[in-house]
């Protein structure tokens, strides 16, 4: 049984990371790395099978791969948690001569980052090379990924999306951050998505929905779920229906914040909502 | 010597969405299309003028390139706006196809450019889009300089039929050429007269090129400064003319000296007047997150640079 007050108290660290980052330097985006926040504590804390020594090859261990590299705060305060580097090195969020880019980058050499992303669009084709090569290594081990809902505008996604289906890569668990929203409003102004679960099933995936994709207990049960579905011949997609800027009541809901810092004093009632618990950095 | 001033620093975005504001209201050939970055872009004048004439692409650059070149079949003008790096390197076969090869009237353009669009880091830094379109046939390709400058340029290219590169930046910059220039392709502008050395700058070097010049009149020397804001059709006379009176030449851009404007220039020089040249530039690197002074300093791209440069070229004489 998942140790939920621990990973609670995680959540609300890692918001209060991601505000902290954003606000310092008046850029990034924390509307959609707090839409993800829960996510990222259930994947690293209690998903994932990892080796705690980062190792670019990850032989042996699950991988995760962020394609949506926008959403770079939330990933860096849950990697510098779950030990890869140093907490306090989020205060070099987007510094120059930092190893915190703005998006996640394998070029400043930052433990946890497996591939440059943050050009939308390609984490997906990313993941099926490392998944194809596990099956060429016998590593039973699976991949993850996340993208954005937005960014599956993009036409590479759907190649990688036929490809995957057919060629049987069923060592990977594609998941969409269904927010609902992008830059210039939400994806429904901007460019319809459809049925996004009929359009995967169409392509030959095995999909499922979390509707509750704040929800840590929802998201645990449904991804181990997503796990078991692996190896059936069919990649895996899940729907990961999310609240975008969730925990900080006047950043939800609205694309407002998708890459917009707090000033001083809405800093201060973000975080006055989400009171520290393990300790900023 | 000549005084610039600066009369209030503003972003070059905004000269191109005040460019294509006031397009939309003289020509009614124009339209615009956009891959959900209509704010950065500041497009969002023009979408709401004319909203029959803006198509929202979504996040799907290719496919945007593809749609603008069908819609030049039939008479219009597409201007497409997205970021420098997926304006050129993300799409450039279909650039490369549907509008060069093609000859299709489309205007890419592209804000963002450069690493001065700072903090978001080196995967929206694209510090190679003038080499990738300025080896495409028939491109013109063009690197404002202030905001003035990118909104007579907006209003130019549509008079102009054939593929446009326009290259502006996020950053606000020293606003100093006139608002009522006029804006002719190819056709390079001399802001000052020296007789030491040539120092030739495109977009936002351009402004750091005119304080260097400053500076170094103070040490007695004097400099020609040309503004290149059309790297191709390239102005070979007035570079020629320049250098053969000075004997020296500076590029300065923002831009890896691979491929970039500097190229070009050696280009011409080694071919019609071969003299010793240096180059302002990035030196085959990737950039980093920063804000944009900072970078530009540790780069290497600003005035104290183009000083330093000069002082290296006076010297191979
Ligand atoms: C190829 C490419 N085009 C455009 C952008 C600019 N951009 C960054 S994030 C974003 C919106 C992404 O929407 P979504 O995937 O839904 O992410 P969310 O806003 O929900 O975090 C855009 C257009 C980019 N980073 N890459
Ligand atoms: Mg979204």
């Amino acid at each position: 049984m998942a140790d939920y007050k621990a990973l609670e108290d995680l959540v609300i660290q890692v918001r209060r990371d991601i505000l902290r980052q954003v606000h310092k330097v008046n850029s990034g985006h924390p509307g959609g790395s707090l839409g993800c926040t829960e996510f990222f504590v259930a994947l690293y804390n209690e998903l994932m099978e990892r080796d705690e020594n980062f190792k670019m090859d990850g032989i042996g261990e699950d991988l995760f791969f962020l394609s949506n590299g926008h959403i770079s705060p939330v990933f860096y305060s849950v990697l510098a948690r779950a030990g890869y580097f140093p907490v306090e090195e989020l205060n070099t969020f987007r510094l120059l001569n930092s190893r915190l880019q703005g998006h996640p980058t394998t070029h400043e050499g930052l433990p946890g980052i497996r591939i440059a992303s943050g050009s939308l669009g390609q984490g997906i084709s990313v993941s099926i090379g490392a998944a194809l090569t596990k099956k060429l290594n016998k590593d039973k081990h699976i991949v993850y990924t996340l993208c954005g809902d937005g960014e599956l505008q993009e036409g590479q996604n759907w190649e990688a999306i036929m490809y995957a289906a057919g060629n049987n890569v069923d060592n990977l668990i594609v998941t969409v951050d269904l927010n609902g929203q992008q830059i210039d409003g939400s994806t429904k102004n901007v460019l319809p998505l459809g049925n996004l679960k009929a359009k995967f099933e169409a392509f030959g995936w095995d999909v499922m929905d979390i509707e509750k994709g704040n929800d840590l207990k929802a998201i645990l049960t449904g991804m181990k779920k997503a796990k078991e579905k692996t190896g059936n011949g069919k990649p895996v997609c899940v729907l990961l229906h999310t609240v975008m800027g969730n925990g900080v009541d006047f950043m939800m809901h609205t694309h407002d914040w998708h890459g917009k810092a707090p000033n001083d004093e809405q800093l201060a009632d973000a975080l006055s909502q989400n009171p520290a618990t393990l300790g900023d950095y | 010597m000549k005084k610039y001033i600066d009369t209030g620093k503003k972003d070059t975005r905004s000269g191109f969405g005040d460019g294509l504001t006031e397009l939309g209201k003289k020509n009614k050939n124009v339209v615009a299309l956009c891959a959900d970055l209509t704010g950065s872009l500041k497009m969002d004048e023009f979408k709401e003028n004319h909203p029959e004439r803006f198509f929202q692409i979504g996040i799907a650059e290719a496919n945007m390139i593809g749609i603008a070149a069908g819609m030049t079949i039939g008479g219009k003008i597409p201007f497409t706006g997205t970021f420098a790096n997926f304006s050129t390197g993300r799409v450039y076969d279909q650039i490369r196809q549907s509008v060069a090869y093609s000859g299709k009237n489309v205007k890419i353009c592209a804000s963002h450019a450069g690493i001065t669009l700072g903090e978001d880091g080196a995967t929206h830094q694209i510090l190679e889009d003038l080499g990738l379109m300025k080896m495409l046939p028939g491109m013109t390709v063009i690197n404002t300089c202030d905001y003035n400058q990118t909104k007579a340029a907006t209003i130019a290219i549509a008079d102009y039929e054939g593929p446009v590169y326009l290259r502006f930046g996020r950053p606000k910059v020293a606003n100093f050429t006139p608002a009522d220039q006029n804006f002719q392709i190819g056709k390079a502008v001399q802001l000052q007269e020296g007789t030491d050395v040539t120092i030739i700058a495109t977009g936002h070097l351009v402004w750091e090129a005119l304080q260097a010049a400053e500076t170094l009149n103070e040490h007695g020397i004097t400099a020609d400064v040309i503004n290149i804001h059309t790297i191709k059709p390239l102005d070979d006379e007035a570079i020629l003319k320049s250098v053969k009176k000075t004997g020296c030449v500076v590029t300065a851009e923002e831009h890896n000296f691979l491929g970039g404007l500097g190229e070009s220039v050696a280009r011409v020089l080694s071919t019609q007047h071969p003299a010793p040249q240096e180059f302002v530039a990035t030196n085959d690197t990737f950039g980093e997150s920063g804000t944009p002074e900072q970078l530009m300093d540790k780069y290497g791209l600003n005035a104290s640079a183009i000083v330093n440069s000069v002082k290296k070229v006076i010297a191979r004489k």
